[in-house]
Order: C-alpha cells, then sequence, then structure tokens
C-alpha cells in the first residue's frame, strides 16, 4: 500500500509498504478514508524527537472503515465508520481505570525508551515514534489498531467524516486540557497557540462555561478563524502586549486557567527566542518552552495551568519561582482521547462543536509531502492539511 | 508494612506446588531485602490491576515466568488500595552490577532481560488478555544511523527501569 513516511530531518515522502495485518486478536485493520496533519507531527519532522527511523509512517488522528477484526473484537465490525483515538490503551489497566490512558501501561511495545528518559512509559501513539511504541502511522492506505474495542469509536451517522476526524486527536486534546484545568463557570481563560489544538481547547472552555476566552497567537488568519468560528476573544503577540492586555481583560486579576497549546518548538518576538533556539540546536536545552512562561507569568495568584504542548525532554528557564509563590497548579498530559471521545461525537451531532473549519487544505495523499510544507511553514493560510489516502 | 496480607498470599501461591521458592523476608520488608547483599539481586517488581487469584489462578506461577524455572524466586501480593496485585520476581543466583553487568548487557547475555520481559508479558497477559505485537512486517528500514535505535527497539521490554 501506499503511506507518508519519515525520510530524515525535515524529509518525507509517499513510498510503497507492506499492507498492516491483524497481529493480536484484538486488532481491527481500518482503511484510512481521513489523515491529518498534527503540531505533533512537526516535533518529529524537525528532528527534536530523535526515536524516528526512516520509512516510518506518520500521522496519528484518522478516521476510516473497518475492514477487518480479530476474533476478540466485540463492538465492531467491517463495514463500521470509526475515529480512532491516536493513543493505544488498553482500558483494562490501572491508568486506563482512573481515566488515564495515555498512562496505559499496555500500548507501548517500547517502555524501556521512555522508561529510562521519563521514569515511566507512558501507553503508545500511533506514527509518533519509537519511543512511544513505533507503530504504524495512519497517513497510509491501511491501519493496524490494536485494542480495537477501546480505541476505535463509531461515528454518529448525522456526523460528517470532515467533522468526526478531529475527535481523534485535536478535540479529545482541547478538551482534556480545558477540563482537567478546572475551568469554572464565569473563569477567564487564556489560550496560547492557535492551532487545532488551541482552538479546540478554547471551544472546550466555553462549553465549560468560561466567561471570557481568549486566544493568544501571531497569525492573524488564524486568530480571525477563531473569532469567526468560535466566537472567543483574541491577541496578536507581535502587535499587543499580551501581559497588559490579560491584565485589562480580566480586571487586574489574571487569568484563572491559563492553556498552553504551543509546545517544544514555540516562537517568541523577543531575544528570548534565539536564546533558546541556539541552545536548542546546541543540544543544552531539548525544548523551547516560551509559551509555558508565558502562561505561568500571567495567570492569577492560585489559578491553573495546563500544558497541551507536547515537550521530549529538558527545558532551561522555567519559572519556579513564579509556580511556587503564585501557588499555581501545573497539570500536564498527552491526550486521554478514550475518555472524552463520546461525548465528543454526541456534541458533534448536536452542533455544539465545529471542527471542519480547520481542515484548510484537502488532498490526496500523494500530495502529502506538500501538504506538511503549507502545514509546517504556515503557507496559504494552512491550519491543518488533511489526506484522503 | 504488615506481613498479613503477604502471608495470604503466599499461601496462595506456595499452594499451587513450587516451580519457584518463595522467600518471606523476615524484616517485614517488601521487597523482601536480599538474603546475601554481597552478590544480591533487586526484587523486579510489577502490579499487575487484577485479583490474586487471577494472576496466579490456582496458586500457580503466571507465564511466561513459570518457564523461568529454578532461576528465580517469585512473591505474589495483594497491592494496597485495591490496586491488584503486586508480582515480584528475582534472579536466585544473583545479578551481575558494574562493569561486568555493562558487559553483560553489552554481550546480551543479562539473565536481566528474561525477568523484565516475563514480568511485562505476565501483567499484559493477567489485564489484557494479550501480548500487544509491535506492527510487522516493519515498514522502516535498518541502516547504520538507526542501528542502536534498532537495538533498543529489539528489546523493547528487556531493558528499562523494570
Ligand atoms: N497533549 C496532547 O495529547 C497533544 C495532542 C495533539 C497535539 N499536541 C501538541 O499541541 C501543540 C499544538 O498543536 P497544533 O496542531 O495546534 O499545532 P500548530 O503548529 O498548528 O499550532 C501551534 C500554534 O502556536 C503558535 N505559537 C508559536 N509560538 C507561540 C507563542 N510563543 N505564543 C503563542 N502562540 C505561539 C503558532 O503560531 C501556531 O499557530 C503541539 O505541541 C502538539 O504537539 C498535544
Ligand atoms: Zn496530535
Ligand atoms: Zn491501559
Amino acid at each position: 500500500m501506499k503511506a507518508l513516511c519519515w525520510e530524515g530531518v525535515n524529509e518525507v515522502a509517499v513510498e510503497q509498504v507492506p499492507d498492516p495485518q491483524l497481529l493480536n486478536a484484538q486488532d481491527a485493520i481500518v482503511r484510512v478514508r481521513r489523515s491529518v496533519t498534527c503540531g505533533s507531527d512537526l516535533h518529529l519532522l524537525g528532528g527534536y524527537i530523535p526515536f524516528m527511523k526512516q520509512g516510518d509512517v506518520l500521522g496519528h488522528e484518522f478516521l476510516g472503515e473497518v475492514v477487518e477484526v480479530g476474533s476478540e473484537v466485540r463492538k465492531h465490525k467491517v463495514g463500521d465508520r470509526v475515529v480512532v483515538c491516536s493513543f493505544v490503551s488498553c482500558g483494562r489497566c490501572w491508568f486506563c481505570e482512573q481515566g488515564l490512558f495515555s498512562c496505559c501501561d499496555n500500548g507501548n511495545t517500547n517502555p524501556a525508551i521512555t522508561e529510562t528518559l521519563w521514569g515511566f512509559a507512558p501507553g503508545g501513539c500511533y506514527g509518533y515514534s519509537h519511543a512511544l511504541g513505533g507503530l504504524a502511522g495512519s497517513h497510509a492506505e491501511y491501519i493496524r489498531v490494536p485494542f480495537a474495542d477501546q480505541g476505535a469509536f463509531a461515528v454518529p451517522d448525522g456526523v460528517s467524516d470532515e467533522r468526526a476526524l478531529f475527535a481523534s486527536d485535536a478535540a479529545p486534546t482541547g478538551w482534556m486540557g480545558a477540563d482537567m484545568a478546572g475551568i469554572r463557570p464565569d473563569d477567564v481563560v487564556a489560550v496560547w497557540g492557535c492551532g487545532g489544538v488551541g482552538q479546540m481547547a478554547a471551544r472546550a472552555a466555553m462549553l465549560l462555561g468560561a466567561g471570557r476566552v481568549i486566544v493568544i497567537d501571531r497569525f492573524d488568519y488564524r486568530l480571525q478563524m477563531a473569532e469567526r468560528v468560535l466566537g472567543v476573544e483574541t491577541l496578536n503577540y507581535e502587535r499587543t502586549d499580551v501581559g497588559a492586555e490579560l491584565l485589562e481583560r480580566s480586571g487586574g486579576r489574571g487569568p484563572d486557567v491559563c492553556i498552553e497549546a504551543v509546545g517544544m518548538e514555540a516562537h517568541s518576538p523577543g531575544p528570548q527566542f534565539i536564546y533558546d533556539q541556539i541552545k536548542q540546536q546546541l543540544r543544552i536545552e531539548s525544548d523551547r518552552s516560551i509559551a509555558v512562561r508565558d502562561a505561568i507569568y500571567n495567570c492569577r495568584k492560585g489559578g491553573s495551568v495546563f500544558i497541551l504542548g507536547v515537550f521530549g525532554g529538558l527545558v532551561d528557564k522555567f519559572p519556579l519561582g513564579a509556580v511556587m509563590n503564585k501557588g499555581l497548579t501545573i497539570r500536564s498530559a498527552q491526550q486521554h482521547g478514550q475518555r472524552y471521545i463520546p461525548m465528543l461525537l454526541e456534541r458533534m451531532a448536536r452542533d455544539e462543536l465545529i471542527t471542519e473549519h480547520l481542515a484548510t487544505h484537502v488532498m490526496p495523499l500523494s500530495e502529502a509531502p506538500r501538504g506538511y510544507d503549507l502545514f509546517k511553514n504556515k503557507k496559504e493560510d494552512c491550519v491543518r492539511a488533511v489526506f484522503t489516502p | 508494612m504488615k506481613l498479613v496480607n503477604w502471608g495470604t498470599a503466599a499461601a496462595v501461591v506456595a499452594a499451587g506446588g513450587a516451580v519457584a521458592r518463595r522467600l518471606l523476608g523476615g524484616d517485614g520488608q517488601w521487597p523482601p531485602r536480599s538474603v546475601a547483599p554481597a552478590r544480591a539481586s533487586r526484587w523486579h517488581v510489577v502490579t499487575i490491576n487484577r485479583p490474586i487469584d487471577q494472576v496466579a489462578p490456582g496458586g500457580g506461577i503466571p507465564e511466561p515466568l513459570a518457564q523461568l524455572g529454578d532461576a528465580v524466586e517469585v512473591q505474589l501480593r495483594p497491592a494496597p488500595g485495591g490496586r491488584g496485585t503486586e508480582l515480584a520476581v528475582r534472579l536466585r543466583h544473583g545479578e551481575s552490577a558494574g562493569v561486568a553487568g555493562g558487559a553483560a548487557r553489552i554481550s546480551g547475555t543479562d539473565p536481566r532481560r528474561a525477568v523484565r520481559a516475563a514480568l511485562r508479558q505476565a501483567k499484559q497477559v493477567a489485564e489484557t488478555g494479550e501480548v500487544l505485537s509491535p506492527d510487522a512486517p516493519p515498514t522502516a528500514r535498518e541502516t547504520l544511523l538507526n542501528s542502536p535505535l534498532e537495538y533498543a527497539t529489539r528489546h523493547g521490554r528487556e531493558e528499562g527501569r523494570l
């Protein structure tokens, strides 16, 4: 079959690879109908997560049709239209039972790498390097879905492919940030990053009752989209004093909840950007945490910061003093999708959660390298590139 | 730490016949302190989210640990807070440390590898009914550049902090 493979730093190519096979009795094989680029892929492309092999298939956010099921699959049958959570979780270990699905003990076949790196191994993720299990990604004609009863969800008839696709990753990620940050009615919520993840976090914050939601980025086309489609407020950090604006808009208190949806390749107009970029390139610091610093600094006393952006290793200039002295709560996680996807699909069916606007560029899989160029370099007002294998 | 729970668990396991010998730490330590500190083996422990009678049905040693036979000591006991069962394994004849340990790892003869893999597999089987297989055939190619990573993934369940 055809698949989009990682070939080296900033190199991807559509190649012929072996078809996936049923290997465990709880597996299903899904024919991919739509698979979308995610900000997380950029960290792989850029070589910031050095656990990729040439020929690894990329992609983890997808929707498709079940074409084969293992003997132990109960919930799905051939022909079902399913959206699949990007994280592979067993549903039965202690972590899964607590709803911490991305921390699953049984979803990663290479626990040694992350156990050594981080102390303990999270679950697996499709197309997300051998550190997270090395499972083939979804930018392909077919994909193997382990623990299919846990990770695949039937899409309700009224919900289009275009919309349901984002129930795989961006929507549950954003929802998790808003939910686990503990948003309360009338809270002021600030979200750094206006990509798919930041937009979904902002929408979730509104649905969870926030009084004001303010999204921060530097790309006007993204900010305008968020204003138009989601009805949130925005700030362009290249043109505004974000700190001063947030104070003004929160009665001088600062946002109650700050959600970071940027990740390890954050950008900044100031000199700290060059500082962090050089340190990152020299491998003295592995991740740039500029937006995390901003979120912590601007958060009100006793407030809550949720880090949705992906980080891999060490960050520099972490403002621990602000965290400690302001009494902040910081949480973070890879997305616990299985906990939210059924509810999100229902909200999609009720038109409460709109996602299809994120798919600014839809193209056949053969054009995926162009799609990544548009997405990575934010060309042609790209928010997400969607492939139709 | 109380030994009461542990006693029950040991009894359950002991009932199943002695594939591996069980040692009760006399000082009430969990995992029990090693007997001969000089060539000590560490206890390698996993918590399995299943009651003890499901982890060790009939008191037997769960597969594939049983296959390690006399080379290991195995202990089971209920985990606190309803978290299932703690399964601990230690190499009976000690594990090499320091330089010897490093050499063993590189030459692929480190016996701890079999212990880790067996523990992880026993846990997965008890919790999910299967051992998740990596994708096969792989789509990636082996190159000189990725050979260290290739090596790491070949031993993905045999290394780590367990
Ligand atoms: N936690 C999870 O499970 C999970 C799941 C999916 C994605 N993610 C992560 O979420 C992050 C965002 O993903 P995405 O798909 O929206 O990516 P994206 O690249 O489309 O969006 C990131 C946005 O952040 C903006 N940005 C950069 N620096 C900034 C700064 N200093 N302040 C404010 N905005 C800044 C960029 O301009 C861009 O619009 C990535 O790090 C991704 O890895 C996490
Ligand atoms: Zn993602
Ligand atoms: Zn699990």
